[in-house]
């Protein structure tokens, strides 16, 4: 899932405090799981800015709702016939949803509450860490299924480097080296002999580096 | 956050004893709930401190008691929560001599 983290309520309030009427919008799915900005999320905070604005003497509108989705043009249909009652929008969602909203409302200023971080798992209750950076070219057939894109942290296609110790990366103690992974994996599987082949030089423009990215799909397309 | 909204001095929530959740963690996850909803709270300077967890079981009555004092005393301390003044504040009918003007 994509992984948010709430935006500090002070910075929040900074953002909207000049707001006569505000629309806190909230997404059903990722940022639901990883309670970030759901449907919960939409009512804490909404109570936050109105608490603030009575202590403030000042009478501001704050409305809440939640989409099926903020990234799928026919759920930001749903609020067309509210989005007018609202001077701003406080997205929830993850940085996809906000600027979805933004494209689907153009002249309605829609500002981020969370900050959008990384396509992750849910390891424990209120831990999420990084498992894929959409690289556009997927080789977990050969890595032993761990990804040395998103888990090593030089992102070395054929690994380890020599910082690697006692199973843990150099850039920090806490941290598993990737390659490390891969080759435990790769034992685990008596698969080493994928260890020996070596990953040719990766086509990095399928990832960010080639500029923003489109998927068309014509069996799909109307 | 709602009764703080609508005025409340204080709130508390009381979950099972620990260990002892009918959901399992329910109430640990009600606890951490409680600790992220205090921290806003502060943020917003109403005060985390109006806002607490206890646990008990459901025929403990004289801890029930006793977390109830706990609490009126705490809210003693604190005095009015600061929303329920602004929120008066907000009720009050304008002085009579702006309505007179008005009128
Ligand atoms: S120690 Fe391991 S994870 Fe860290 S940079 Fe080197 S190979 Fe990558």
């Amino acid at each position: 899932m994509i992984v948010a983290e709430k935006k500090p309520i002070e910075e929040i309030i900074d953002t909207v405090k000049d707001c006569q009427s505000i629309l806190v919008l909230g997404c059903n799915e990722c940022v639901t799981v990883c309670e970030a900005g759901g449907k919960k999320e939409v009512g804490l905070l909404a109570s936050a800015l109105r608490m603030h604005f009575l202590q403030q003497g000042r009478e501001v509108n704050i409305g809440e709702r939640t989409l099926e989705r903020q990234c799928d043009q026919e759920y930001l249909e749903e609020i067309r016939d509210i989005i007018d009652l609202y001077d701003m929008v406080v997205s929830i969602a993850c940085g996809v949803g906000v600027q979805f909203t933004a494209e689907k409302y153009h002249a309605k200023p829609v500002v981020p509450g969370v900050n959008t971080l990384f396509m992750g798992a849910n390891e424990a209750r209120g831990v999420w860490s990084e498992r894929c950076q959409g690289c556009g070219q997927c080789l977990l057939a050969v890595s032993g299924g761990i990804c040395p894109v998103s888990r090593c942290a030089k992102r070395i296609l054929n690994g380890p480097c020599g910082g690697s110790s006692a199973g843990k990366c150099e850039i920090n103690k806490e941290l598993p080296c990737g390659w490390q992974l891969i080759i435990d994996r790769l034992k685990a599987l008596g698969r080493m002999d994928d260890y020996e082949k070596i990953i040719p030089i990766k086509d990095w423009s399928t990832e960010r580096a080639g500029g923003p990215r489109k998927v068309v799909r014509e069996d799909l397309k109307l | 956050m709602r009764p703080l909204e609508k005025g409340a001095d204080g709130v508390y929530v009381v979950g099972c004893r620990e260990g002892d959740c009918h959901y399992n963690s329910g109430n640990f996850r009600a606890k951490a709930r409680v600790e992220q909803t205090r921290k806003v709270l502060d943020a917003l300077g109403i005060g985390g401190r109006r806002l607490e967890m206890f646990n008990l079981s459901s025929s403990d009555g004289p801890s029930f008691a006793r977390y109830a004092r706990e609490m009126h005393d705490r809210i003693l301390e604190l005095g009015p929560n600061p929303i329920r003044t602004a929120l008066a504040k907000k009720k009050k009918p304008p002085p009579a001599e702006l309505q007179a003007a008005v009128a």
